[in-house]
């Protein structure tokens, strides 16, 4: 057939990127491990530990027991405050998206939260919910919630129209067409939304750890810097920054494969 | 053939309501249309004449601004009546579904054993030429393909009246031919009644028992052609006389109404 052939261009094609792919990343690896070096070597040990220091306390930190209480603290708060973002974000954004007079009257106000440095709400946050994990959890879920909303208000907006046609023809009741057609039209939306709102709700679990917070990654970065163990801040950063881009990749994986298909 | 009227447009206008600063669009009407049980009926006219309108106002989708709408003798208001299937003009496959997904789509939705959603899938994906791409997803198929899907989708829901807007616009000729002649097999083994909006005046011609000829918007019927074919047609008839009479007594037609869509002044040959 036909079609055969152009199926194996096709994979080779694809292999090809893919090979390309890991070689931009190895490239960008290396550039960041010199650069890093360099400084290392400019700053000396009492400012910025070196690469190989740094991976060596990362593998000590990541083999022993005392580490792993403080990263599932960190990983607790993160999916709690990421559940929270969706579940707000999507309600909300549905319902901006598909009014859309209050749409047009949010949009601005939520570029506005959206750029607005929220560590300003922070004692706020404290104020109301305390020092434990809610704290955290809070503060990480004002990041995220924003651009899940946005992403999700703009997915419910450009709805293509005939979907909602052909949903009334084949007569769904109600529920039927947001779970079978709102949803799954705008999920690939909503994953980018979701994307973009990882990182920022990461930051946000970590930023509520780095102070008033006796648990978690974002505690053992500040206690190392009051214990002037540069290698652990560092490697604490490393780890942290390692699995954020290990995430962020599999979203992005994801987020890709939703989008091919549109 | 008997003349039961299956649906009825009586006196319909459709006036598109102003919006943000425009003016309100009359689009369609006032029409009259008996649809007769078992017909195959062929919509042409100019682009934007209001052709699409008119299939919303007799599927249910879009209330007449002033008129009735009958379908099997009871009114259509609000809702989409039992037994009517739509294929709109915009590609409306599922992305986010197989093929057979889609297919089956309105079936799982309406409750149907899964046996039998299976029997009616396959026989439907096989008639459109879709059995090979079962479980491809409509990002990996043609305009035409995906048209063919939506067919696909609602064949199995075996509605008694099927609307079709423009299913083979992103046809080639010949495919469109060739897909003319399966649209005829469907319409003999379901004995559906089908109406098909179109803007080629050959596949009117060839595939309908009688064809609307609507005006510029806001679309009126100017006159209905019977065209006298059996029931048991094919492509082949384009070879014949009476064809080309159809057409051109089509064309005769809609050549004025044609240039005054396009904002040439019409009626002065
Ligand atoms: N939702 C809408 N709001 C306002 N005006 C509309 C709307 N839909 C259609 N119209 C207008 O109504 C007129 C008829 O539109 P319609 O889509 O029914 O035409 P059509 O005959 O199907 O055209 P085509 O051959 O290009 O598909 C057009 O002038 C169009 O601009
Ligand atoms: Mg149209």
């Amino acid at each position: 057939m036909a079609g055969t052939q152009a199926t194996y261009s096709r994979k080779d094609h694809e292999r090809a990127e893919r090979l390309r792919y890991l070689g931009d990343i190895a490239l960008v690896i290396l550039g960041i491990v010199v650069v890093w070096q360099i400084l290392h070597m400019l700053a000396g040990d009492v400012a910025i530990s070196s690469p190989l220091a740094t991976a060596i306390r990362a593998g000590e930190l990541l083999g022993s027991a005392n580490f792993w209480p403080h990263a599932g603290e960190t990983a607790k708060a993160l999916v709690y405050a990421l559940v929270i973002a969706l579940l707000i974000g999507i309600g909300v954004g549905t319902w901006l998206g598909a009014h859309k007079l209050s749409g047009a009257v949010a949009e601005p106000i939520l570029v506005a939260l959206y750029s607005l440095p929220k560590i300003t709400l922070y004692p706020l946050i404290l104020l109301i919910f305390g020092l434990g994990i809610e704290a955290k959890i809070a503060f990480g879920a004002i990041h995220g919630v924003i651009p899940v909303t946005i992403f999700t208000m703009n997915a419910v907006k450009n709805i293509n129209r005939v979907f909602l046609r052909s949903a009334r023809v084949m007569k769904l009741t109600t529920m039927q067409t947001v779970t079978r057609i709102l949803l799954p039209a705008t999920l690939p939306e909503i994953v980018s939304g979701l994307r973009v709102g990882f990182s920022l709700t990461l930051l946000g679990v970590v930023i509520g750890e780095l102070f008033s917070s006796h648990r978690g990654m974002g505690f053992l970065v500040m206690r190392a810097i009051g214990l002037h163990d540069v290698s652990t801040m560092m490697a604490v950063t490393l780890i942290l920054a390692v699995a954020a881009v290990a995430i962020s990749s599999i979203l992005l994986y994801i987020d890709n494969r939703l989008h091919r298909r549109t | 053939m008997s003349h039961e009227v299956h649906a009825r447009l009586e006196g319909v206008t459709r006036v598109y309501p102003a919006v943000a600063g425009n003016p309100p669009v009359h689009a369609l009407g006032p029409i009259d249309l008996d649809l007769r049980k078992g017909e195959f009926f062929s919509i042409v006219g100019p682009s934007g004449c209001g052709k699409s309108t008119c299939m919303d106002v007799l599927a249910g989708l879009a209330p007449p601004t002033k008129g009735t709408v009958w379908f099997e003798d009871k009114r259509v208001h609000g809702n989409v009546p039992d037994g009517i299937g739509a294929v709109f003009q915009e590609d409306a496959s599922f992305p986010w579904l197989t093929v057979e997904d889609n297919a089956a789509f309105g079936l799982r939705r309406a409750g149907v054993d899964a046996a039998e959603i299976r029997r009616r899938v396959e026989y439907a994906l096989s008639f459109m030429g879709l059995k090979d791409f079962a479980k491809a997803y409509p990002a990996q198929l043609s305009g035409g393909m995906r048209q063919r899907v939506c067919i696909a989708r609602t064949l199995v829901l075996q509605p008694r009246l099927i609307l079709l807007d423009e299913p083979f616009g992103a046809l080639d000729a010949q495919t469109r031919l060739l897909m003319g002649d399966e649209l005829l097999k469907l319409w003999r083994e379901t004995g559906a009644t089908v109406l098909l909006i179109t803007h080629a005046l050959d596949e009117a011609a060839m595939l309908s028992d009688r064809i609307g000829a609507m005006s510029a918007r806001p679309g009126r019927f100017l006159e209905t052609v019977e065209t006298g074919w059996s029931r048991d047609r094919d492509s082949r008839m384009l070879e014949g006389e009476t064809f080309g009479h159809i057409t051109g007594r089509l064309w005769q037609m809609l050549r004025s109404e044609s240039k005054r869509a396009m904002g040439h002044e019409g009626g002065v040959a």
